[in-house]
């Protein structure tokens, strides 16, 4: 390990490679960064910022920071970990997370980070927002009581798929996922369960109709191990 | 909506030929279907996407985005009051009433006959001349109870808004104190002369010299950033003035383009000469479009007298021109990368930085982003050179500055002072006998004290970008918190969890210790909240959204304190009020259909 | 002497109840199997559906199953705040609303029409008015939006090895923590 591609993340060196950025050099070396937004192979956005480090003391997304010699990268400690709890709090009231009716239950990143950081309770008064749920596809439905308006469902859509079915519309906490159709149905779109848009999403906002709770509590992806210990996992997925 | 697809291109071609069909311009194509539509329907949504091959949902994320464009009608006579604090210390709360108990109407709500909708706005920078109100985008000042009856008439009357007493229009200029800047002589093209006889490189070392630092708030080197976009590699370059001017409390930009534009203009054109651009784009924001004809006649002068166009003052090769864009209700686009998203034609989200303007900006070539007066003094430094200018002001701080004055003062408006002007010194100048705090540097800026009106006007001690809220000892500094806490949620622009979840989160903590419902829990989060927003926010407004709570806090605590419960939890919501639906529809009110206040 | 304090050390009082809640946090708690005999050495129960004590007295815990979904449970809720030191959000009706919350998406006048006018079967025509029936809320709240709480166990239901963690670590005056597995949403 030469020092010119080394950086410092919690006092351990870590290696990286040219144009990677904390986060990916990071999961790469097996070191745990909570985040929501990015997704391997996506463009990263930086809006969620779970992932907020501290890098030569100023506070910075890990996901859209580039890996640079020598810096020294704070992550899991403390005070990161309460405002990282603190954001997933928010998010919780901010949406209509109801897990135990959710088919995304186990498999959700949201929940496995609720789970990793300890989130006994969402905290704060609930927003308790009415939004909508699109069943018009005849293979998938939304249900945007879930989405945490992370946008990689309309990033998927446009730089993989190149279908631009998804979009982000709206602002402050009236932001919102819209559908690209007249009618603003995902049924009018030429959207397919194959779609990188379909499996991307972190949450249970998009999902298959017709095939909930397929594998039992016990064998989901997070029941068992921690998130953090899914590094790997997390870098292989691609978009 | 009755008009058919036939003639909907009859209404929409003529906007879309004279922006070329160009989706850059799709901000000023939703703003022009809107001034001949009143609203942008949704034929038009989809006829405009299909001629400007967008995504539809990008058109529609552009009008949900911005406050000034609307999806449905509103009323015919569309009125916005201005809702800053200096508003609501002139009593803009009661004449809002006054307005809507004529009309029968609530705030929000369009009048059935569709003829008058009311609703409130963030700062319209009238804060001097104030209450203030915008009637389908045009501002009316000083408003006053007699004045608002008479709008209402004219409003019963259907009289158009150009048969409107022309007094109702008139914003003034108000200035009380000139400087460098203000008392100058200005004749067209001299220093632009000046700065061609410099040459790029002379015209930078003066920059230099004068170590100029911008006016906008940040107060980073100008010369800096000019010579690293000068120096970036692209194909062409951009100036970008930022006239966005949404900072409450702020209204100096807009005394400069209205009576000043030359100056502005001229300090564009040789930004643009210095760096090697030949387009300026100004992005004057949609409260200040009353100015947008005036300001392109001015720019029509300047053309015919060779001081924008080709070969500028005959010299081969220098073509620079400058086009105005109109911004439609949304403070974040002051922020420089929000900005140039909003000029690009998308939602003004800030993007991520790096890559800066300088090297990446609009259309991703280098681009610069000056304030309306770092430009307008760039036309100083080129006539005076850099060594006159760096003489003025403090050592870190050269040169004047323009504030804004309004609030409990006797001669609200603007004022020129060269850097380094004690609190004091000012509040003496204006008439403020009576001040408790200042608000310096708007919402996002710093709360001071009595016991620190001795401090100065510098970037190194009370760094500002122009917005100076003077408020007396009467004013209720928790309202004043309240107010700001308010607007940075209505402007969140929603990208980050912390800041779009936060600001709300805060503004509902607020409104429950306002409703006598707060406790020490209350405050506890309030604190949480804005150490999360400080430090995890993806821009300057998230960052600073917290920032009234916290001063306040520190300087005023007991207007917090006297609204508290000697409780230690207080629930959410008032239990009571909650039963109300169940108690309609069950024609209930015994006294087990309460919840009495005994809980 | 050690022991001999050990033997006297009172057991901690209990009380427990279920707002609007399905009473599975209560068959969770069941759900312990042996292990309620090591619970039992500690614990003792006042107000609970296993005592049938109809009131609340002085407590050390309090836990509280279900959402707070009308005045009854508001009232029940203050007592159990009133009574116990402790007072502990069981599962997730009580921690976030849980799947009672889905209505408040909806009028409450809305869902009494529905219930009481359209439904198929139902002959009365009239809403229940009489005094003795609770007031819906006009949503649906997690128990911490209307007393201060002290202590979230989330699941639906918590598994009874989390409550038994959970108790057993408040007894021994450790801060409670659940183990990865028994950390659960759902």
């Amino acid at each position: 390990m030469s020092l010119e591609n080394t950086f410092i993340i919690d006092g351990v060196p870590i290696s990286f490679e040219p144009d990677q950025t904390v986060l990916q050099a990071a999961l790469k070396a097996d070191v745990f960064i909570p985040h929501l937004c990015f997704y391997p192979g996506l463009k990263p956005n930086g809006n969620c910022k779970l992932c907020t480090v501290i890098v030569n003391g100023r506070h910075t997304s890990a996901c859209t920071t580039l890996a640079r010699p020598g810096i020294e990268v704070e992550n899991n400690t403390p005070e990161l970990n309460d405002k990282r709890r603190l954001m997933l709090q928010m998010l919780f009231v901010e949406g209509n997370h109801f897990c135990p009716g959710c088919e995304k239950s186990g498999n959700c990143q949201l929940q496995a980070l609720a789970y990793e950081l300890e989130m006994m309770t969402p905290h704060f008064n609930h927003f308790f927002q009415t939004r909508k749920v699109d069943a018009s596809h005849p293979e998938a439905f939304l249900d945007m009581n879930r989405c945490i308006t992370c946008g990689l469902c309309a990033q998927a859509s446009s730089e993989i798929d190149k279908k631009n079915i998804f979009a982000l519309s709206g602002r402050g906490m009236a932001s919102r996922v819209v559908i690209n159709t007249p009618s603003g149905k995902l049924g009018d779109s030429n959207f397919a369960l194959s779609d990188k848009a379909a499996s991307v999403c972190p949450v249970g906002a998009i999902l298959p109709k017709r095939s909930g709770f397929t594998v039992p509590i016990g064998q989901r992806i997070y029941d068992n191990l921690p998130i953090s210990s899914q590094t790997e996992f997390l870098t292989v997925r691609k978009a | 909506m009755s008009l058919v697809n036939s003639s909907a291109g009859g209404v929409l071609e003529p906007v879309l030929e004279r922006y070329s069909r160009n989706p850059v311009h799709l901000m000023q194509i939703l703003r022009e279907t809107q001034e001949r539509l009143d609203f942008i329907p949704k034929w038009a949504v989809n006829y405009l996407a299909e001629a400007l091959a967008l995504p539809r949902t990008q058109v529609q994320a552009v009008i949900d985005f911005y406050a000034f464009f609307y999806d449905s009608p509103r009323g015919k006579y569309r009125i916005l009051f201005s809702d800053n604090v200096t508003d609501r210390m002139q009593g803009n709360a009661a004449l809002l009433s006054r307005m809507l108990s004529r009309f029968g109407l609530v705030q929000g709500q369009i009048s059935g006959d569709g003829l008058v909708s009311i609703d409130t706005t963030s700062c319209t920078g009238m804060c001097d001349q104030g209450p203030a109100l915008l009637i389908n985008n045009y501002p009316v000042t000083q408003l006053s109870s007699q004045r608002i009856d008479q709008i209402c008439d004219l409003i019963e009357s259907q009289t158009p808004l150009v048969e409107w007493p022309t007094e109702f229009f008139r914003v003034e200029d108000n200035i009380h104190r000139k400087d460098v800047l203000l008392s100058t002589e200005m004749i067209n093209g001299q220093a632009l002369k000046r700065a061609v006889e410099l040459g790029p490189q002379g015209m930078l070392a003066e920059m230099k010299a004068s170590n100029f630092r911008g006016r906008g708030g940040a107060g980073f080197t100008t010369a800096v950033k000019w010579e690293a976009c000068k120096n970036a590699p692209g194909e062409t370059r951009y100036v970008i003035c930022n006239a966005d001017e949404g900072e409450p409390g702020t209204f100096k930009d807009r005394v400069l383009l209205a009576s000043f534009s030359e100056r502005v203009f001229e300090g564009i054109t040789i930004a643009g000469y210095t760096i090697g651009a030949s387009k300026g784009l100004v992005y004057l924001r949609a409260e200040y479009r009353y100015m947008l004809e005036k300001l392109q006649a001015v720019l029509e002068a300047r053309r015919k007298a060779n001081l924008l166009g080709k070969d500028i003052l005959g010299q081969k090769g220098f073509d620079f021109d400058i086009e105005i864009h109109m911004g439609a209700g949304a403070y974040v686009c002051g922020e420089e990368t929000a900005l140039i998203e909003s000029l690009e034609g998308k939602p003004g989200r800030p993007r991520i930085r790096p890559p800066f303007p300088v090297t990446y900006g609009y259309l991703g070539q280098p681009s610069i982003v000056n304030n309306v007066e770092t430009l307008a003094k760039v036309t100083l430094i080129a006539q005076n050179g850099g060594a006159w200018y760096q003489g003025l002001g403090t050592k870190l701080s050269t040169g004047t500055k323009l504030l804004s004055i309004s609030g409990d003062c006797d001669r609200p408006g603007i004022y020129e002072y060269s850097f380094g002007v004690r609190i004091n010194k000012i509040l003496e100048d204006c008439g403020a006998r009576n001040a408790m705090a200042i608000q310096v540097g708007g919402a996002s800026g710093t709360c001071l004290a009595q016991h620190e009106f001795g401090r100065k006007i510098a970037f190194e001690d009370v760094s500002t970008s122009g917005s100076f809220m003077v408020l007396g000892s009467n004013r209720d500094m928790f309202e004043v918190a309240r107010n700001f806490v308010h607007f940075f949620k209505h402007e969140s622009c929603g990208f980050c969890t912390p800041c779009r979840v936060g600001t709300a989160l805060m503004c509902n903590i607020l409104d429950k210790i306002a409703d006598g419902r707060g406790t020490s829990y209350e405050m506890k989060e309030l604190s949480r909240v804005h150490q999360l927003l400080r430090t995890a926010s993806h821009c300057g407004l998230g960052q600073s959204a917290g920032r009234p709570v916290y001063d306040t806090l520190q300087k005023f605590r007991p207007s917090y304190d006297r609204r508290l419960k000697q409780k230690d939890f207080e629930p959410a919501f008032d239990l009571d009020a909650t039963l109300a639906p169940a108690r309609e529809i069950m024609e209930r009110d015994d006294p087990d259909a309460h919840l009495g206040a005994d809980l | 002497m050690l022991s001999a304090q050990e033997t006297v050390k009172k057991k901690l009082r209990v009380a427990t109840t279920s707002l609007s809640g399905c009473f599975g946090c209560h068959m969770s708690l069941l759900d312990m199997d042996e292990k309620l005999l090591d619970l039992i050495e500690l614990v003792e129960f006042d107000r609970s559906p296993i005592t049938d004590i109809k009131h609340c007295g002085v407590c050390d815990i309090g836990i509280i199953e279900g959402s707070v979904c009308n005045s009854e449970n508001v009232h029940v809720l203050h007592e159990f705040r009133n009574s116990c030191r402790t007072l502990i959000a069981l599962g997730a009706c009580a921690v976030n609303g849980g799947l009672p919350a889905l209505r408040n998406g909806l009028d409450v006048r809305e869902i009494l029409r529905e219930a009481y006018f359209e439904q198929t079967g139902v002959v009365s025509n009239t809403i229940p008015n009489d005094v003795e029936v609770p007031l819906l809320l006009d949503k649906v709240r997690p128990i911490n939006e209307v007393v201060r709480v002290d202590y979230f166990v989330p699941g639906c239901p918590p598994s009874g090895d989390a409550i038994f963690k959970f108790l057993t670590d408040l007894a021994s005056g450790r801060t409670p923590r659940l183990d990865y597995p028994q950390m659960r949403f759902d």
